[in-house]
């Protein structure tokens, strides 16, 4: 037992039998047969590259990421963190100017904020859309997330006094899509949280979880954003005692379980205190406090479970959350991955496939013809909101709504 | 997180229970390690002695169809079977002889399916078999990635242009009365085999793949789609690590993904399955219950687990959990009286319920209507 136990590969791979089920399950696969499949890619694939590194597979870069193979597998093997590891390991190409540029999610919001209204304009136009296309091989049928002229950390720093006069505290990792395109989701949250009781701080200057990072071939980058990270996480946590919520899932999931998986740094000290905003609210509301709603709200939401809130495991929080607004009318969506991945979907070369993964999500969203799709993904959100008339907003922005203050 | 009930185990046991319980209007939510043995399903349940209505109807609130009738079903590899109970896409024939002549179509570059072997058996019963391999284009895609062309990734294709495939077996049907077509219809849309059968002039027998099994998954997507519609919580890819039992009370169980958030219920039902999925872990000196640490039936000298013919009933099969008539398994000789083991982690250890399918859905009702009575 002892011997089994301290000979546990790594991500787990000897566990694989060889079953299939994740192959059943990887969106992917489903639309592109030049990817080799979950199984190949991982497990199968591993196994060779430990022999020689020439078997690794470029094609490994089609995985999304999405994790639903890891979620699937029946024997616990790391299918995706595999496939990832395979490709920091492995995969000495530089990155792509392109790539460079979709993964620097903070380098280009700062950028792009204090130009924001001209921005904005700029990359809304067909023009600048054949422009990238053409010379960078960003898809021009995508429609590009809008940047805000004032960031959500400027904001929430104007109100640093009023926000600790809260007698619980926690902080808030924004992520990069708050603070640069759409900072009313953390002014929501915040309008939560101080109906609660909670006041919000901000980290002491996090950076980019890194998610896009590690995709796109940039783990060294990554790798030093999780570290200022895990350290700016530590101050908070350790030294300050407090809880860290995120509103974004891919954020989430990254701090949690790829710093560790993938870039081999620590944040044993910090995980468990970092949670998504939704699951603190459930948990306050279980432990009796109230919240008041306004009479006659009425909402018919269809909600749509993350691939990385899947992974975590945690959509349960976000629904069981929405299930206790009054007024709101419930479906859960049938989970499925809406195709976008992150940057995945914005690459010329996998936009097809991108809109052919998400075709059965948007399909199940039309039939159920909700007001609002509610998720907890921004890249879901841009992706869904492209490809349906439907709008989408965040749970917590949901709960802002319905509450009476 | 409270519930009614909390079930550990997301295949076709744990999802019997959670359907049936949320029907009653309990409220229940089902962990589940990973995917499960319904991927592997051949679609057929053992024989059965009377029509079991209760099963049809469950099944047919989630849109898998059943029928009941008593007779063989065509194997993989050309032999027969006795059955009774079977998706309504899986034919039951009264003798092992269901044609004269049978056209077997298999699809260029699948792997997963074996004509020849089919049609030595079939001629073994007396059947002239001719086979032929079904070239579409629209297929042909899928053999760039030659080793991933699976039956499921036939199915999804083929679900889309069903009608083709009708034009085209028609096309080559000469005086066969029946056709043989492997299990790669009806993925998403469970009506796509009866549109097949309903095409052809003659007899259609769809039949087994190798893993994965179209029909099995589509049975786990209609029946947790059902469970969800109920407002059942299908916590997917997650894992009990640790059970707070009192006593002979279970309180609550902690999972790997919801860490600290206990999930507490009046009952529990342990559906974990057997060795594959964990729900028996077989290390090299015991055989072991992980979650609640039950006791476990099993032979003590480890000779005595397996036998050395491979294709003998092998005794480790029949391990699983001990339990009392009311199905409370047992943890050092005491039953855990809130606690119910339902499905294949018993094993064979109860055969009064029967064994794979047939077992998970029996026992999950028998448990089910302890719990209902109960209240």
């Amino acid at each position: 037992m002892k011997y089994q136990e301290t000979t546990r590969s790594t991500h787990n791979f000897e566990e694989c039998m060889k079953c299939t089920v994740c192959t059943v399950y990887c969106p992917v696969l489903q639309v592109n047969p030049l990817y080799p499949g979950p199984k190949q890619a991982g497990p199968d694939g591993e196994r060779l590259r430990l022999k020689d590194p020439f078997f690794f597979n470029y094609a490994l870069k089609y995985c999304m990421n999405c994790k639903r193979c890891e979620v699937a597998c029946p024997s616990g093997v790391g299918v995706a963190d595999l496939i990832q590891s395979a490709r920091i390991r492995y995969d000495k190409t530089p990155p792509k100017l392109r790539d460079r540029i979709l993964a620097s999610t903070d380098f280009m919001g700062s950028l792009a904020r204090p130009f924001a209204p001209v921005v904005n304009v700029v990359t809304g136009l067909g023009v600048t859309k054949s422009v990238l296309d053409a010379t960078l091989k960003i898809d021009h049928r995508r429609s590009f997330p809008k940047y805000s002229g004032r960031s959500f950390e400027a904001w929430l720093r104007r109100r640093e006094k009023e926000q600790a006069a809260f007698p619980e505290q926690v902080a808030y990792f924004h992520g990069c899509y708050v603070n640069y395109n759409y900072p009313q989701l953390g002014k929501d949250l915040v309008r939560v949280l101080n109906a609660l009781g909670v006041g919000v701080q901000l980290l002491d200057k996090e950076k980019c979880c890194g998610i896009a990072l590690i995709t796109n071939g940039m783990s060294k980058q990554a790798t030093r954003h999780a570290r200022h990270n895990v350290a700016v996480l530590r101050k908070a946590v350790v030294d300050g005692g407090l809880k860290v919520v995120t509103t974004s899932s891919s954020c989430a999931m990254t701090l949690r379980n790829e710093y560790p998986a993938l870039l081999g740094v620590d944040n044993g000290d910090v995980r468990d205190a970092v949670t998504i905003a939704t699951r603190f609210v459930f948990e306050k509301l279980e432990k009796g406090a109230r919240l008041r709603f306004k009479p006659g709200y009425h909402k018919k939401v269809a909600y749509h479970v993350p691939c990385h809130m899947e992974r975590m495991g945690w959509g349960v929080f976000s629904e069981k959350l929405l299930r206790m607004i009054p007024g709101v009318e419930f479906t859960l969506l049938d989970s499925g991955c809406c195709g976008i991945a992150g940057t995945y979907g914005f690459k010329k070369e996998n936009y097809e496939a991108s809109q052919a993964v998400g075709e059965a999500l948007f399909n199940r969203i039309r039939s159920v013809n909700p007001e609002v799709v509610a998720c907890d993904c921004e890249t879901c959100k841009w992706q869904i909101e492209m490809s349906t008339d439907y709008s989408v907003m965040n749970p917590i922005s949901i709960l802002a709504e319905a509450i009476d203050i | 997180m409270r519930f009614d009930s909390v079930i550990i185990g997301g295949g076709l046991a744990g999802l019997t229970a959670g359907i049936s319980l949320q029907e009653e209007g309990r409220s229940t939510a089902i962990v589940s390690t990973g995917q499960n043995a319904l991927h592997f399903f051949s679609g057929c349940f053992e024989s059965l002695q009377e029509p079991p209505q209760r099963m049809q109807d469950l099944f047919a609130g989630a849109g898998v169809r059943l029928h009941y009738r008593e007779g063989v079903r065509l194997m993989p590899l050309g032999t027969f079977r006795p059955a009774a109970l079977a998706l309504a896409d899986i034919d039951l024939v009264p003798v092992p002889h269901f044609a004269d002549k049978v056209l077997i179509v298999g699809f260029a570059g699948f792997q997963d399916f074996f004509p020849a072997f089919l049609a030595d058996g079939l001629a073994r019963e007396g059947m002239q078999c001719r086979t032929v391999q079904l070239e579409l284009p629209e297929l042909e895609r899928l053999r760039l990635s030659p080793s991933e062309m699976r039956s499921v990734q036939i199915a999804r294709t083929l679900d889309r242009i069903w009608g083709k495939v009708i034009r085209e077996v028609k096309h080559l049907l000469r005086e066969e009365d029946a056709v043989v077509l492997p299990q790669v219809f009806g993925l998403q849309d469970p009506s796509v085999p009866e549109y097949i059968r309903q095409g052809l002039p003659v007899r259609v027998v769809f039949t087994g793949t190798l893993p994965p099994s179209v029909p099995g998954i589509r049975t786990q997507l209609l029946l947790k789609r059902r469970y969800e519609a109920l407002g059942g919580t299908y916590l997917a890819g997650d894992e009990v690590v640790t059970a707070h039992i009192h006593g002979d009370v279970v309180h609550g169980i902690a999972t790997r993904n919801l860490d600290s958030h206990c999930l507490e219920a009046g009952h529990f039902l342990l559906a974990s399955g057997s060795y594959f999925s964990k729900g028996l872990k077989s290390t090299p000196f015991d055989i072991a219950e992980p979650v609640f640490g039950l006791d476990v039936v099993h032979a003590d000298d480890r000779n005595a687990w397996y036998d050395t013919d491979f294709f003998a009933d092998q005794p480790y099969m029949q391990f699983g959990v001990k339990t009392d008539t009311a199905l409370h398994p047992l943890r050092d000789g005491q039953p855990l009286t809130n606690l119910y083991a339902i499905g294949s982690v018993l094993g064979a250890t109860r055969p009064e319920f029967g064994f794979g399918a047939g077992l998970a859905v029996r026992s999950a009702f028998a448990a089910v209507d302890q719990i209902l009575e109960s209240l």
